[in-house]
């Protein structure tokens, strides 16, 4: 019986590797993408070693070096980036900041993500009133400018770095929903779909065996560009003190206690926005490149 | 092109009525008890509590304060602020122009620039200045604005001088509002000095806002450009031996700004979002800044009465350039 059966299954993965060899081929042909893939490479390789890479503790306060400027404009030798209003080395602030601003936007797309999946197959698959519910509640959330609906859920739930993370996954809830029910319902009255349930699949089988797998790739897209969403609005909440709070080397958290000092430390400023900048950039070149090498439209032209 | 704007009117409905049952929620679900976040008060005596009770209605059920609520909504009585105790619509008025004149000049300034950029970019397919100007506006899309205003602030501000930090007008002009926009006011009152002060405030928050629209703008111009540039009667225009610029200008944009319509419509409410952090940088004084302050002020009845205003707005306009879209393009009337 198991020689009878290997072949296929190493036909199965002979397929797959080749799919994956063909996403690369379309990946890799543009530059930017691959760029942007090593950049987020070296990201997390940089959150993953940040205690062995920083040079000093990244909350430790130096109480003799307040708002020294960076080691190349003339401050200290062991300060590169120079030190922040209380005497924190700001390079090893950075490079604990990369932690958070990963994991955000690690923990928001999977809650968004599992969420939207859920409420658009159940929309999708079921229609009727369901789908009705869902997608007015979905309509209901867009309504609201994001930041101002992230702001007030804050509110509600309090200030904090996982508040925030929540208040954002919510924010994006629906176009995970949207693209799971347009997908779903897309694929429901396909022949392989038909032909399962004939078979007999349940329809907790059906959602989430037969027919998920087919609507993965805008899936995919959507969930690279709101990975970079979640990073620039887990930042401004944290810029306007609703966020993670201090001395959490967040980001945005860390512009908002700089914000007094762009006249006299603009090294302060300087380096957190510059470090979102260039991981949200990354994130966005990388969701650019898998759209394109995803979209079976853009492959012929 | 009656039954679609019907059909438009009924979806509105139950985003309405969810509207107001979040506005309501708020308040209810805010930690702590919800009537002394209303009163603004700590440490009430039992009686003044009971008394509190009785005149937010929280005496009565659930669905009866829900009604009595819309009541109020539909008399046009949003409650007084906590902390200044004035009518909420008083203030809302008087700071909503300075919200509108801010992101109006963002979008004009976002549509001015970004679609003659996607367009440049399109009729430049694969060479270095597409790649160029399409990078730009990819690090535009994915740029931090609350960072971005305060490098502004550093360079043109405190170093050059030639911006003020902060504000909406030089402190020695001082005139009744007209229509609550300082640079037509100004023109109204023949007030130039004016003018240009209102002008100099404007620009910095109108570049920081105006950033993400036109990175999106220019994108989508670009790709909506592409897309029709590949259709059967631009190949025909151009065959018939139509000059580049006219088959451009005359064939190709026409169709390809339609779905770039939808996409300044739904930037409205990016704008107001990007509106709390750049008024929050630059202390300009509208409807964003005063929601964070109320929010840290505690001054719920504002947040609250916001909350609900501002989805209003925000619907509104949706709701229009969803019928302007149907006017400008028939095939949407026929599909619904």
């Amino acid at each position: 019986m198991t020689t009878e059966i290997a072949p296929v299954s190493a036909a199965a993965n002979t397929s797959r590797f080749a799919a994956l060899r063909e996403f690369w081929h379309y990946f890799s042909q543009s530059r930017g993408a691959v760029l942007g893939l090593i950049v987020f490479s070296l990201l997390v390789l940089i959150a993953l070693f940040a205690p062995w890479i920083a040079p000093h503790d990244p909350i430790e306060q130096y109480k003799e070096f307040f708002l020294e400027p960076p080691a190349f404009s003339g401050g200290q030798p062991q300060f590169w980036l120079g030190t922040d209003p209380v005497g924190r080395d700001i390079l090893s602030r950075l490079i604990h900041g990369a932690r958070f601003s990963l994991l955000i936007g690690a923990v928001v797309v999977v809650l968004a993500l599992a969420g939207g999946i859920i409420l658009g197959l159940l929309a999708g698959y079921f229609r009727g009133w369901v789908d009705v519910v869902i997608m007015r509640v979905m309509d209901l959330i867009l309504a609201f400018p994001y930041l101002l609906l992230a702001l007030v859920l804050v509110t509600i739930l309090g200030p904090g770095l996982f508040n925030a993370m929540f208040a954002i996954a919510i924010t994006l809830l629906p176009f995970f929903a949207r693209l799971t029910r347009g997908a779903v319902m897309a694929e429901k009255n396909r022949e392989y779909v038909v032909s399962a349930r004939l078979a007999g699949a349940s329809h907790i089988r059906l959602m989430v065996v037969t027919i998920l797998p087919n609507c993965l790739a805008p899936l995919i897209v959507q969930a690279t560009l709101c990975f970079s969403d979640a990073i620039l609005g887990a930042a401004a909440l944290g810029f306007l003190g609703l966020g993670a709070q201090p001395p959490t080397p967040e980001w945005g958290t860390m512009l908002a206690s700089a914000r007094e000092f762009i006249q006299r430390a603009p090294w302060v400023v300087t380096f957190p926005g510059l470090c979102i900048l260039v991981t949200v950039l990354a994130i966005n070149l990388i969701g650019d490149g898998l759209r394109d090498a995803l979209d079976p439209k853009l492959k012929r032209s | 092109m009656l039954r679609f704007l019907l059909n438009r009117l009924a979806l509105v409905v139950p985003t309405l009525i969810g509207i107001t049952i979040c506005a309501f929620s708020f308040v209810r679900l805010l930690p702590g008890d919800p009537i002394l976040a209303l009163a603004g008060q700590h440490g009430v005596t039992p009686e003044r509590y009971e008394q509190l009770k009785i005149q937010f209605g929280f005496d009565k059920p659930l669905w009866q304060q829900y009604f009595n609520y819309i009541g109020e909504i539909l008399r046009g009585d949003f409650g007084e602020s906590i902390s200044t105790h004035r009518p909420f619509m008083t203030e809302f008025m008087a700071l909503f122009p300075a919200t509108v004149e801010l992101s109006l000049c963002a979008i004009i300034l976002a549509m001015v620039v970004g679609i003659p950029v996607g367009i440049w970019a399109a009729t430049r397919r694969g060479t270095w200045i597409d790649q160029g100007l399409m990078g730009t506006a990819l690090v535009g899309y994915s740029m931090p604005i609350f960072w971005w205003g305060l490098l502004l602030i550093i360079l043109f501000s405190t170093t050059l001088g030639w911006t003020p930090v902060s504000g909406r007008i030089a402190l020695n002009f001082f005139f009744k509002p007209i229509t609550g926009f300082m640079t037509i006011d100004s023109l109204l009152y023949g007030n130039w000095p004016a003018f240009f002060s209102a002008l100099r405030y404007l620009i910095l928050p109108t570049i920081v806002l105006a950033t993400i629209p036109l990175a999106v703008l220019a994108r989508q111009t670009r790709s909506a450009m592409l897309e029709v540039m590949g259709e059967d009667y631009v190949r025909t225009a151009r065959a018939k031996g139509l000059s580049p610029s006219r088959v451009v200008g005359l064939h190709a944009l026409r169709n390809a700004l339609i779905p770039v319509v939808t996409t300044i419509g739904l930037q409205v409410g990016v704008l107001l979002g990007g509106a709390i952090l750049t008024e929050t940088i630059f202390a300009w004084p509208g409807i964003g800044k005063w929601m964070v302050d109320s929010i840290y002020k505690r001054d719920y009845v504002v947040v609250q009465s916001g909350l609900l205003l501002i989805a209003l707005v925000v619907m509104a306009v949706n709701l229009i350039v969803d019928i302007l879209y149907a006017v400008i393009n028939p095939r949407i009337r026929v599909q619904t």
